[in-house]
């Protein structure tokens, strides 16, 4: 029997309860260690506190002293229906690229919201980031309902602010669900106190989430890795981004569109392997000797892609350097490492207030998201990120350090 | 693809990542069965020869099963073994009794920096795991290192999605964690699956077996009767006793791990 994996990155404002509600999660799961509950009395006694699940996931000692979470960590439990891989995600403003470290590799995130506070900034920073990273599989819990003494009409009041918002993002929630994760309310069993709540607990409405598998469908793209010399033998190594390798099939590289023809599908340990897919790590040999470099895209013959040098993103900048437009950076897709420029920063938005700060702006600062035109030296293999996520989705470095992700929407004429 | 394949197939990726990018590398081998299992997948990443060295830290004080493995299984995958030591410590008389933190930090910090400092290497792949430990959670598939091997822990690069850090600042070195994704459980799976040797002390005798192995001196057998792969992956997937509590610098002081790691420790 195999069980999935799904891994949720646990999202909302600092101190909404996040390290709290993957503490829970964890006991209700039976997940945790004995002897780590004991750990966490104890240093929590040390400290001269009281038993605080949070500590379970906030490991770092500055993280205890301070009770905020700095980085992003992952924790692991598993229900009837599958395993999940939590990522425990940092709300200050700070740690945002810890955030988004996190969130990279999530496929459904849970938006927590404290039902006293309601919408707060970075509640709305973080919903614009993983809207911005792609995830749509979002469910929002409401918590600390025990404050208001699992009150609907304030759960209502909240849940309005927090649509309106989402709807602006044209953010769809999965689910809304009440929750006192310090009680541990709604989360694996569901209470009296809330008969009013007719949906699922958030452990219901987690395994009933879907993961996504279209990509083996899409056109075959292979980005090249790298050339190993074997025995005299050229192997092209790499993991198929989209769609499916078989022997025999007629290809392209791109973006030379120097066409050859598959000869062999290496995996060690495997002899005869004659088709492949999306997400494999494979090599490949060709009927013809080609010159060929890391960065290079396989495709098939009768689907190339459509190579570009300009595109328009949405970018997030996380350096304390600005980016100005026409300035010089590099591109990282897949890959491929491409010298480019942005043309144009078409706005310059505010992630926590969702507002356009400055239309056609010169520069990007920290903590900013723009939507941008970029123009690459060469041109290269890209794709919107709808279609085949790991050749839309870019980071730009300057000096050796990531700067920015972003994500393609539309490509461009050259 | 099933999930063991899914994680095998981001491992290699990973591998192969690093290999493209840093040709200058070498891959940290205790001997024990995540590392085994690194060096397992690391091999099919190169179509049975790593192409780079592989480093032993010997404290002096690992178990004799180690050395056998080691001398066995060194010659059987045809590896370019580095044994990694620091001499002058030893010489010296440290041992875990005069203090556990200065005994690690000493016989694997310390020789790992000369071994470092002798071969020029830039990346080290390693096996560890986010499940291990809460400390090691927080770590990235590239992590760098300053000159002084210290982990700034404070302030992390970003990883975006697979496109991993590929330049380094003159004088720094990276540490690799192609791992970092699998459980206890899920290596257990992949062993079996494999079938790949593994140190006999993981099989329980006379009611006792080693859920994880290191020095002799700081590593305490568990109650089990799992003398099978399949054994214990039946009492992994019970028990609710975790992973590194034979080991004896995790709990000392709950902050030992973070300080040791963040000076440099694996």
């Amino acid at each position: 029997m195999r069980k999935d994996v799904l891994k949720i990155v646990v999202i909302g404002h600092v101190d909404h309860g996040k390290s709290t509600l993957i503490g829970r999660l964890l006991l209700d799961t039976d997940s945790l260690p004995d002897e780590k509950i004991t750990e966490i009395k104890r240093i929590c006694k040390e400290l001269g506190k009281e038993t605080e699940l949070a500590y379970l996931v906030d490991q770092l000692k500055e993280e205890r002293e301070h009770a905020i979470t700095i980085d992003t960590t992952q924790i692991f439990f598993k229900t009837h229906r599958r395993n999940y891989v939590i990522i425990d995600a940092p709300g200050h403003v700070e740690f945002i690229k810890n955030m988004l470290t996190g969130a990279s590799l999530a496929e459904a995130a849970i938006l927590m919201i404290d039902v006293q506070e309601g919408v707060m900034e970075q509640t709305r920073r973080h919903a614009y980031l993983i809207n911005f990273l792609g995830l749509n599989r979002v469910i929002v819990v409401f918590n600390k309902m025990d404050l208001i003494d699992y009150k609907k009409e304030r759960f209502d009041k909240v849940k309005t602010e927090l649509l309106k918002f989402l709807g602006n993002l044209k953010i769809k929630p999965f689910f809304l669900i009440p929750v006192s994760a310090k009680e541990g309310t709604n989360l694996s069993k569901k209470s009296q106190k809330m008969n009013w709540y007719k949906g699922p607990t958030l452990l219901k409405a987690l395994d009933s989430l879907k993961l996504n598998t279209n990509i083996v469908k899409r056109p075959l793209r292979f980005p090249i890795q790298d050339i190993y010399e074997i025995n005299g033998e050229k192997i092209i190594v790499g993991r198929i981004a989209s769609g499916m390798v078989k022997q025999g099939q007629e290809v392209v590289l791109c973006p030379s569109f120097k066409g050859t023809r598959i000869n062999s599908i290496r995996v060690f340990g495997k002899r005869n392997k004659t088709k492949a897919k999306a997400g494999e790590s494979i090599g490949l040999t060709f009927n013809r000797p080609l010159f060929v470099k890391r960065g290079e895209v396989v495709a098939q013959k009768e689907t190339p892609p459509k190579l570009t040098n300009r595109f328009k993103g949405n970018i997030f900048w996380m350096s304390d350097k600005p980016l100005y437009i026409n300035k010089t950076i590099t591109l990282r897709c897949a890959a491929q490492k491409v010298e480019c420029g942005v043309e144009k920063i078409e706005k310059r938005i505010d992630p926590s207030r969702l507002e356009t700060i400055q239309v056609n702006a010169k520069e990007l600062k920290r903590n900013e998201i723009g939507i941008v035109v970029l123009k690459t030296k060469k041109m290269i293999v890209m794709e919107r990120f709808n279609f085949i996520e790991e050749l839309g989705r870019f980071i730009l470095e300057q000096q050796n350090q990531v700067c920015a992700g972003g994500i393609i929407t539309e490509k461009l004429l050259a | 693809m099933n999930y063991l394949d899914e994680l095998e197939n981001k491992t290699i990726y990973i591998i192969r990542e690093a290999y493209a990018r840093f040709r200058n590398m070498s891959l940290l081998w205790s001997i024990g069965k995540d590392s085994t299992s690194l060096l397992w997948i690391a091999r099919k990443a190169f179509f049975g020869n790593i192409p780079f060295p592989v480093i032993h830290i010997d404290t002096s004080f690992k178990f004799k099963e180690i050395y056998e493995f080691r001398s066995k299984y060194g010659k059987e995958w045809n590896l370019n073994l580095i044994i990694s030591k620091n001499k002058k410590a030893l010489k010296e008389g440290i041992s875990p009794e005069k203090g556990k933190f200065e005994c690690c930090d000493a016989l694997k910090t310390e020789a790992l920096k000369q071994t470092l400092g002798e071969f020029n290497f830039k990346a080290l792949l390693l096996a560890i795991r986010r499940d291990e430990h809460g400390i090691r959670a927080k770590e990235r598939y590239f992590s760098p290192r300053g000159i002084d091997f210290k982990w700034n822990y404070k302030d992390q690069p970003a990883e975006l999605w697979d496109l991993y850090k590929s330049q380094l600042e003159a004088e720094q070195h990276i540490r690799i964690h192609p791992m970092l994704h699998w459980t206890e459980l899920d290596i257990w799976k992949y062993i079996r699956r494999e079938k790949i040797p593994i140190v006999n002390l993981y099989f329980a005798k006379n009611g006792k077996r080693y859920r994880s192995i290191g020095c002799k001196t700081c590593c305490l057998p568990v109650d089990s009767n799992a003398n099978t792969t399949r054994k214990i992956i039946k009492e992994l997937e019970i028990t609710k006793i975790s992973e590194r509590n034979g080991r004896a610098q995790d709990k000392e002081n709950s902050y030992t791990m973070q300080k040791l790691r963040s000076l440099g420790y694996m």
